[in-house]
């Protein structure tokens, strides 16, 4: 389309401050977390990221619990991803691939459950874990993350089923195979785009979870690692931004790199429904 | 997502192991276990994680439930006294008008904010493009703990580089608290929210407006209409369904934040000014020890939530089939 040189000049001129405006944060976490404390108390902020010192990385990987609390993180993220990849597989293979009744009723659970805000059930998912006995145990917060990922998981990959013609599955039981197991040995392995994108989008919202984990696990040899962080920030009281930047860069990198992957999916999962196309 | 569902309805399923012959179409069929089993798995791990905990949220809220239970006594029954207890509490109506204002003004922000980027993305040249893109995913990755801790950085009262630039271009900021006082506790919590929210409703609504060919935009500009006629005759026309459906969601999204405010909280030192439902019902329930008047109120929450589900479903249901 056409348009004068004044309205390009604004344009451009308007994403130039809108880039610098939302990418600052990150880029000052980064700069931060590679200086030392005491040139950030000196006065004026340095822009450019000269000096570079890996000092600040080293108190953190020193700081008590830091490496309880990436344990802790693993582990909780690897096994939400495992259990929810398994069990969304299944109900996404049957929501696909057969009517029966209460087919829709499930759908729109699904999209319901959704929308329950977390941050109300937290307070008697502290009472519920401690009656099963799962208070500060990685279990107990999987279970907590498995129910709040699986709505998402569920819905995009029964789009990745839909993807994969039954046929294929039809010919592997004219030779002999069950159903289930056709669907282990033929869809699953075709769906694999798909378990890849759900499993990034799981192991994002696990990494990142603070809420659940902030009363689930109110002890200090069970943090993960967004509590370790926060607790950190609060002891330093502002004394040592250095070592609270290398800590968020050290948390956000990994998030930052496989949500760059994925994100056209959690944009569309978000909207599951919405969005034809 | 891409599947048109209604077709399936014609095509059966392939035959069942034991049966035998591959017609296309069949009159009876056994009902099928496997679809209910398959989904099993995925009913308890809800049940379990989403269900039962709600369920107990309903009944806490009905109990006298506190310091003593934890001591092991059995909870006592006292049917809607929390709920009226917190509705005749005059902090709970300045706390519920206080998040209900902060997730209005947060959704606006977004949703014009949005709606100015993806108009502005679809003007840009390639490169441009990208780079703006890159740095809306950059914010839209963080994660709201991280994204706040940094936050409180730049906004630190003695190093931090907004009072530094304030201070340079001419006013008084030097050892400014930002969090200390409700009010730019607010701009500080509200701003970050809205960052993090720009990019999801920036990036949808500009997929939507790719979808407008552009034979009727270059159309709409020979007859002469001007940007904003073509906004508003022709694009928004286009994004007003998916327009909608994001402001529902950044609804949801907004009326229950907490991290931000909690992390806020705890850098700034006050909370009794700055809660809102989510952080009340946990400073409540947890820091408090009156579970079943934190449950009460996180009830509340739940209870708008889902009122605004129903209107978003209602909105998607619409527009496909399940």
């Amino acid at each position: 389309m056409r348009s004068s040189l004044g309205s390009r000049v604004f344009a451009n001129g308007l994403a130039l401050l809108l880039i610098a405006l939302s990418a600052f944060p990150v880029y000052w976490m980064l700069t931060t977390s590679f200086r030392l404390n005491a040139d950030i108390r000196s006065p004026g902020p340095e822009f450019l990221p000269l000096g570079g010192t890996l000092e600040n990385y080293r108190s953190v990987f020193d700081s008590d619990n830091f490496g309880t609390s990436f344990a802790n993180s693993l582990k909780v993220t690897g096994l939400t991803v495992v259990l929810a990849l398994f069990t969304a597989f299944l109900a996404a293979v049957a929501v696909s691939r057969f009517r029966f009744r209460g087919r829709v009723t499930f759908l729109v659970m699904i999209l319901v459950v959704q929308m329950v805000p977390a941050e109300a059930l937290m307070i008697s998912m502290v009472k519920v874990l401690e009656g099963w006995d799962l208070r500060n145990s990685i279990i107990g917060l999987t279970i907590a993350y498995l129910a709040f990922v699986m709505p998402f998981t569920i819905w995009t990959l029964r789009g990745f089923v839909n993807g994969v013609p039954r046929e294929l599955e039809e010919a592997a039981m004219v030779d002999g195979s069950s159903r289930l197991r056709a669907f282990f040995t033929v869809t699953l392995p075709l769906v694999a785009p798909g378990l890849v994108a759900t499993g990034i989008f799981a192991f994002i919202q696990a990494w990142n979870e603070y809420t659940f984990a902030l009363v689930i696990m109110n002890r200090p040899e069970k943090e993960t690692l967004p509590l370790w962080l926060q607790s950190f920030n609060f002891g330093a009281r502002g004394t040592d931004w250095g070592g609270v930047m290398a800590g968020s860069t050290l948390i956000t990198i990994p998030v930052i790199v496989f949500f760059l992957l994925v994100h056209r999916r959690i944009a569309a999962g978000l909207t599951a429904g919405a969005v034809k196309g | 997502m891409t599947t048109v569902l209604s077709e399936e309805r014609t095509v059966p399923g392939p035959p069942s192991a034991s049966g035998g012959t591959p017609s296309p179409r069949r009159s009876w069929r056994p009902p099928h276990l496997l679809p209910y089993a398959l989904t099993v798995p995925a009913l308890v791990a809800i049940g379990a994680g989403l269900g039962y905990p709600l369920y107990r949220l309903g009944i806490m809220s009905t109990q006298d439930y506190g310091l003593r239970q934890q001591f092991g006594a059995p909870p006592e029954y006292i049917g809607f006294d929390n709920f009226t207890d917190i509705l005749g509490d005059t902090y709970f109506w300045e706390v519920l008008r206080r998040s209900l204002v902060f997730c209005l003004l947060a959704v606006a922000l977004t949703m014009v904010g949005g709606c100015g980027v993806a108009v502005l993305l679809g003007r840009l040249g390639r490169v441009m493009r990208t780079a703006l893109s890159v740095s809306l995913l950059l914010a839209w990755a963080t994660p709201a703990l991280t994204a706040t801790v940094v936050w409180q950085w730049i906004f630190d009262t003695r190093f931090g580089v907004v009072n530094w630039a304030l201070t340079k271009l001419g006013f008084d900021y030097e050892g400014h608290s930002w969090l200390a006082e409700p009010l730019s506790f607010f701009t500080v919590a509200l701003l970050i929210v809205v960052w993090m929210g720009i990019p999801f409703v920036a990036f949808t609504l500009y997929a939507a407006m790719t979808q407008i060919s552009g034979e009727v935009m270059e159309a709409a500009a020979i007859d002469g209409a001007g940007s904003w006629a073509r906004f508003r005759d022709v694009i928004w026309p286009a994004i007003k369904p998916i327009f909608v459906v994001l402001v529902a969601l950044s609804t949801m999204w907004d009326l229950r934040v907490f991290t931000q405010i909690f992390v806020l909280q705890e850098a700034g030192g006050i909370s009794t000014e700055t809660n809102l439902l989510g952080t009340w019902a946990y400073r409540e329930a947890v820091t408090g020890n009156h579970f079943g008047k934190g449950a009460a109120i996180a009830l509340v929450m739940v209870s708008i939530t889902l009122l605004l589900t129903v209107f978003h479903l209602r909105q998607m249901f619409r527009q496909e089939e399940i």
